[in-house]
């Protein structure tokens, strides 16, 4: 394993701001919309269903058809290979053939001259539907055993005799919502037909190889016929992961059938309509606890609302399995989660993966036992820590990385936490009716796919003759910074500046079979990609000169002043040109495949993560006990990013995560009605936090350590991690309730998000017992 | 006289302008400026941002006001001048505030970054709000990626920016004149009249127009309902329409006035008015939309007429030959009817000052503080003299298909002593005399449980109690 030594240390290198960063703020990053219009361009709209469960007896389309401005009207009828846009399954049907499971779910593709007459032609469908019987809640479908897979089971130990032997027992329940990715820039792509059938797609999406083999499959050609392309999204989230290739492959499909140019820019309102978002669950648990409140039993149900189709439903419920321990050794303990099919929009990657959902579970858990006890919520988190002897998750893997413990103590008295805690006891007495909460979680985020083939990246690394760079991988950039981290790397090992590496989209046509920029994996892999690639050709060239110079290998450096070459000094630029002149390949692509891990999902047995990245939170809230309004007062962080690759887009990972964290268990409610049609489809209605909603106190701190795996210059993987720290802020949420009838030693029944109706409702119920 | 507007140096003319078409589109597919982006289309995410330029009162400067461009229409933009973010960096320079938030981490993907970067330029060059803290400055732009930090400390490191608006002066002069601006389009016709005289000539010719101050709501009829609407009359440059006077006795407010031009007289008429002023909206909204248009289109989620009819204020309506004045309250008579003729339009709203001895209270609820639509709004005026509640006058919106008064738990008030007991039976009363929806903003029980508590939220504040959490500063302050 090739460890990285880089020409200087992360924190010797003056601060690398986002490679974009001036584009973004002077308009000129381009994204896909931004591209000028090819002449002839179509625009397209999806026709939408809009009932949830029901056979399509008649499409009538001839008003969508002779409406102005349209072109041409596909249906599934329509597609020469593969009705399929799904990425594990095949259930994703691009448009619905005779039967719709889902409100929103494509059913037509207009292509028309303008946007808007694409749009409003859409709407003049006429569709004659045959209701079925429709599952829509979490409650419906466990009724019906409604699943998509087979309910999974993870255990160890033997929680049902732990259980019987405990001295204390306490069960509880509760719901967490989903959350709608609302990356800025809505679902979007651009395709254009070449020459002998071949097709370019523009796309929006974290994984582009999946576009282009999903497209070649839709047009009955071979993957190396197709080429997706992406510079940058608006924004992903996870909600691109998946997602975007309903739109590249109608674009796909219209370009072909047309041989014009097609665009697919969705509307926000239809946008939030189909496409999925992050799992709601319902949580059930039964907890055998002692006087310390250490956990020596714990049955944990955990519930999902998967939606139709099976996207990547078993993955994410697989991650919700594997952090339903998070920091916290469970001996005797059994999971089980289930895989509800509803007749909703089908839920798919968010932030996380389903590791939010197990991780607030625990904490919460944690929470109750510390109230049923009269302990400080701390305290019994730190009771249950993993530890010597106390070190083996409920799927078998030994955590040998293990600095919660470290990491709480310093965030513990940096934030003042005890102080503080009497200090918020001493504001409840006083008021009556404002009532303030304030708690600490950790967080500990297992890195890697777990599932296991994924983990491969691969880069590709020119060196031009004038001693210009050009990088291009498999990654893709959302805003995260990988673009920016992979091309340090990059400098790092010539000892160039950053400028000199000219960083390329990521296109399918340079590096092929890639995996989705997902799982917080995309420096980790990327990165080490390119760090071998661009190491060959640094060893490359030195072996070049060094036998031009008649010297060793090792008497050739690349060094910031330039190359040393024994005891002469080359312009990075002389070096490259001799070499190309001495005959050197310039080129070189890199591969990385994450060692170590390995799982058996029969199982649920196995070694799915190479590390896992820690952090923890002190959020303090306020809540009105009239209106349930709240507020987030103060947060401090302390995060664990290994030997970062880059600070300042650390620190922003970790503060917009929190704050996407944050929102998704307060503001942001995904309301359906009872015929399952989502009714916060808009900005207006769906409420993602705004400047002021972030707390007036907000410190990020970075744990000082490296990580002991040999990842890239020892870093951690930092995009999806801090999203959970927002645990914080709703179980302070949930200490603030609990206040408001103290004598009660009962967690009160707050679910997210914690919107003032929840909130007041929490605080009837728990006053009421 | 064709639509004209100022950009960059020049006057963009346009011909055979769709009233409907709006400057976002007109910018990103005409004219090839694709900085400012689509978010949402509906004046909700503030990517589109942009700089509205009208010559100030003394026809010496530039009222610079941030704009939502999604839902702007082409015919609004006449005789003004328009900043983009392609106006900001000449020859590839970036300006101060671009640096800074380029350098500090103030963009992640950048979709949004734009439309911060005007909106935060608005602030530094002295735009409408400008005073505003930060926060508020930004309500109306989105950020998912950040949490904001860094944008909001590039704009307190960036202090005032100088810019030279002497050439636009010039030409918006160039560009004045009384004279209604007419156009069309195809079947589709549009009037900016520039007199309430030309105005009440315009509707009575066409009676069948759509009046459009703001363009906030029916914005959205065009870019989301995709309606088709073939006659508009554009009101928002009438002078007369946007006057506010300002008198010991209270405030008489011109039907074009946006929320952003009345939010300090209203901060001075009560301070819950300016602060129920500030959550309308973001900053862009506000310098849009109106406060008559809020009255006018009949929300029975509106959060100006349930604070308005509170305060006791009083609505002129003006018809081709006649005025008249009514109670606020009367103008609602049901859901999406109201007391107006087709010919008549909303000419003005006047506000009373509240007395010495009025308790004024106004709630907002919604689920996010800034730029959200009230589940409940309750605004109440109670007379107390000596203890004892002599008149109450108290309103809610959300709560009704219109916004509406709340007479018997007025009645349970009135004539009462202002202790517990009062406010327990006048809660009873506000329970019993609401049937509140259930929708996507709050479900009925909290509707009636929520409105009902904020006659305790009055009582407790009253007392001197702290009962607001935007009060409350952390331990760690």
């Amino acid at each position: 394993m090739a460890e990285r030594e880089p020409v200087r240390p992360a924190t010797a290198r003056p601060p690398q701001p986002h490679d974009s960063a001036r584009l973004h703020v002077s308009g000129r990053a381009r994204y896909c919309d931004d591209e000028p219009e090819p002449a002839n361009l179509l625009h397209l709209a999806f026709g939408l269903g809009s009932a949830a469960h029901a056979n399509i007896a008649a499409m009538d389309l001839a008003a969508v058809r002779t409406a102005p401005g349209v072109v041409a009207v596909f249906t599934a009828e329509d597609i020469p290979g593969a009705n399929d846009v799904s990425p594990v399954a095949h259930d994703d049907l691009l448009l619905a053939e005779g039967a719709v499971t889902y409100v929103g779910q494509p059913l037509f593709i207009v292509a028309a001259t303008s946007r808007n007459a694409a749009r409003k032609a859409a709407r003049l469908g006429r569709i004659d539907y045959e209701p079925l019987p429709a599952h829509l809640t979490i409650a419906q479908a466990q009724a019906a055993g409604s699943l998509l897979e087979p309910t999974q089971r993870m255990a160890q130990g033997d929680a049902a005799g732990a259980l019987g032997a405990a001295p204390y027992r306490l069960s509880g329940s509760f719901a967490m919502g989903g959350q709608d990715h609302f990356y800025l820039e809505g679902q979007i792509a651009m395709a254009r037909p070449g020459e002998d059938g071949q097709m370019h797609v523009l796309s929006s999406t974290q994984h582009p190889s999946e576009v282009q083999h999903l497209v070649a499959h839709m047009l009955g050609l071979p993957s190396a016929d197709v080429t997706v392309e992406v510079r940058r999204m608006g924004g992903g989230f996870g909600g691109k992961e998946t997602q975007a290739a309903f739109f590249a492959a109608a674009a796909a499909l219209v370009a072909s059938k047309t041989g014009r140019p097609a665009k697919f820019r969705c509307d926000r309102d239809d946008d939030m309509v189909m496409t999925g978002k992050r799992h709601d669950f319902e949580v059930s648990y039964e907890v055998g606890h002692d006087d310390a409140g250490r956990v020596l039993a714990l049955r944990l149900l955990l519930s999902a609302r998967c939606g139709a189709t099976l996207d990547l439903s078993a993955g994410i419920n697989d991650r919700a399995m594997f952090h339903a321990d998070n920091c916290y050794f469970l001996r005797d303990v059994e999971i089980l989660s289930e895989r509800l099919r509803t007749n909703t929009v089908s839920n798919t990657a968010f932030r996380g993966f389903g590791g939010p959902q197990g991780m607030l579970a625990i904490e919460r858990i944690m929470d109750h036992v510390a109230l049923r006890l009269g302990l400080d919520p701390l305290d019994v988190r730190i009771a249950n820590l993993y530890g010597p002897g106390r070190d083996v998750t409920p799927y078998g893997m030994t955590v040998a990385d293990m600095i919660a413990g470290p990491l709480i103590a310093r965030l513990r008295q940096d934030a003042r936490y005890d102080a503080r805690r009497a200090e918020v006891a001493a504001f409840n007495a006083r008021n009556m009716v404002l009532k303030k909460g304030i708690s600490l979680t950790p967080v500990k985020f297992g890195i890697s796919f777990t599932t296991t083939h994924l983990n491969q990246a691969g880069a590709l690394v020119h060196v031009y003759a004038d001693g210009s760079i050009q990088l291009n991988h498999g990654g893709t950039e959302m805003g995260q910074g990988l673009y920016i981290k992979v091309a340090q790397v990059v400098a790092d090992v010539f000892a160039v500046p950053v400028a000199a590496v000219r960083i390329t989209a990521t296109r399918t046509d340079k590096v092929p079979n890639t995996s989705a920029t997902a799982a917080s994996s995309g420096a980790d892999l990327n990165a080490m990609a390119a760090h071998r690639a661009a190491t060959m050709l640094r060893d490359r060239i030195a072996a070049f000169l060094a036998r031009a110079y008649g010297c060793g290998e090792e008497d050739v450096r690349f060094a910031p002043e330039g190359v040393i070459v024994a005891e002469t000094v080359l312009t990075f630029a002389q070096a490259c040109r001799k070499a190309h002149l001495g005959r050197i390949g310039l080129s070189a692509t890199g591969f990385y495949a994450t060692p170590e891990i390995h799982y058996d999902r029969a199982a649920h047995k196995g070694q799915p993560f190479y590390y896992f990245a820690y952090g923890a939170a002190v959020s303090e809230v306020v809540i009105d006990t009239l209106t349930g309004e709240h507020k987030v007062l103060a947060v401090d962080i302390l995060h664990d990013v290994g030997r970062s690759l880059n600070p300042a887009i650390d620190r922003g990972q970790i503060e917009g995560g929190f704050l996407q964290g944050q929102g998704w268990l307060t503001t942001e409610e995904l309301v359906f009605d009872g015929e399952g049609h989502l009714l916060t489809h808009a900005p207006s209605t769906y409420k993602i936090p705004t400047a002021s909603d972030r707390a007036r106190h907000f410190e990020i701190a970075l744990w000082d350590g490296d990580n002991v795996k040999p990842t890239i210059n020892r870093s951690k993987a930092v995009g999806e991690p801090p999203l959970m720290l927002a645990n914080s802020v709703f179980l302070a949420l949930g200490q603030a309730v609990a206040a408001t009838a103290p004598e009660r030693r009962e967690i009160p029944p707050l679910d997210a998000p914690a919107t003032p109706e929840a909130i007041l409702r929490a605080i009837a119920g728990h006053r009421a017992g | 006289m064709a639509l004209r507007f100022h950009l960059d140096g020049e006057i963009v003319e346009l011909a055979e302008v769709d009233p409907t078409a709006t400057l976002l589109d007109h910018l990103r597919y005409r004219m090839g400026r694709t900085g400012t982006k689509e978010g949402c289309a509906e004046g909700d995410c503030g990517a589109c941002t942009v700089l509205l330029g009208e010559l100030n009162s003394s026809g010496d400067g530039i009222d610079w006001r941030a704009v939502n461009a999604c839902i702007l229409f082409l015919p609004m933009l006449h005789g003004k001048a328009l900043l983009t973010v392609e106006s900001l960096a000449g020859g590839g320079a970036l300006n101060p505030l671009q640096a800074c938030m380029a350098g500090n981490g103030s963009s992640q993907c950048g979709f949004c970054t734009p439309g911060f970067v005007m909106s935060l330029h608005g602030r530094a060059i002295g735009a409408r709000g400008h005073e505003l803290p930060v926060e508020d400055v930004i309500a109306g732009n989105l950020c998912r990626c950040t949490g904001y930090g860094p944008i909001l400390a590039a704009a307190q490191e960036t202090g005032r920016l100088q810019q030279d608006d002497a050439a636009r002066v010039a030409a918006l002069r160039g560009l004045a004149g009384d004279e209604t601006l007419a156009g069309s389009s195809g079947a589709r016709r549009w009037f900016v009249p520039k007199t309430a005289a030309a105005l009440a000539g315009l509707l009575a010719e066409h009676p069948e127009a759509r009046i459009v101050a703001g363009a906030t709501d029916v914005g959205l009829w065009v870019t989301k309902g995709l309606r088709e609407i073939d006659t508009l009359v554009f009101i928002g440059d009438i002078a007369e329409l946007r006057t506010i006077e300002e008198t010991p006795a209270g405030l008489t407010v011109g039907a074009g006035v946006r929320y952003a031009d009345a939010h300090a007289a209203f901060a001075r008429l009560h301070p819950d008015l300016g602060e129920l002023t500030r959550r309308i909206g973001g900053l862009q909204v506000r310098n849009s939309g109106t406060v008559g248009g809020n009255i006018a289109n009949g929300s029975p989620i509106g959060d100006g007429p349930p604070a308005l009819i509170a305060l006791g204020a009083t609505l002129t309506v003006r018809g081709p030959s006649w005025r008249r004045t009514l109670p606020l309250e009367d103008y609602f008579l049901a859901y999406g009817k109201q007391d107006r003729l087709p010919d008549e339009f909303v000419e003005s709203v006047h506000v009373p000052r509240p007395g010495a001895d009025d308790i004024v209270h106004i709630s907002k609820l919604s689920r996010r503080f800034d730029s959200d639509i009230s589940a409940v709004c309750g605004a109440f005026r109670l007379t107390v003299r000596e203890d004892v509640i002599v008149a109450a006058c108290i309103a809610f919106g959300g709560m009704a298909a219109t916004p509406r008064r709340a007479r018997a738990c007025e009645q349970a008030l009135t004539g009462r002593a202002f202790v517990r007991e009062t406010i327990a039976a006048a809660a009873a009363a506000l329970r019993g005399e609401f049937a509140p929806l259930s929708d996507v903003r709050g479900i009925a029980d909290y509707r009636l449980e929520a409105a009902a508590n904020l006659l305790w939220r009055l009582f407790y504040k009253a007392q001197g109690g702290a009962v607001s959490v935007l009060e409350v500063e952390g331990v760690r302050g």
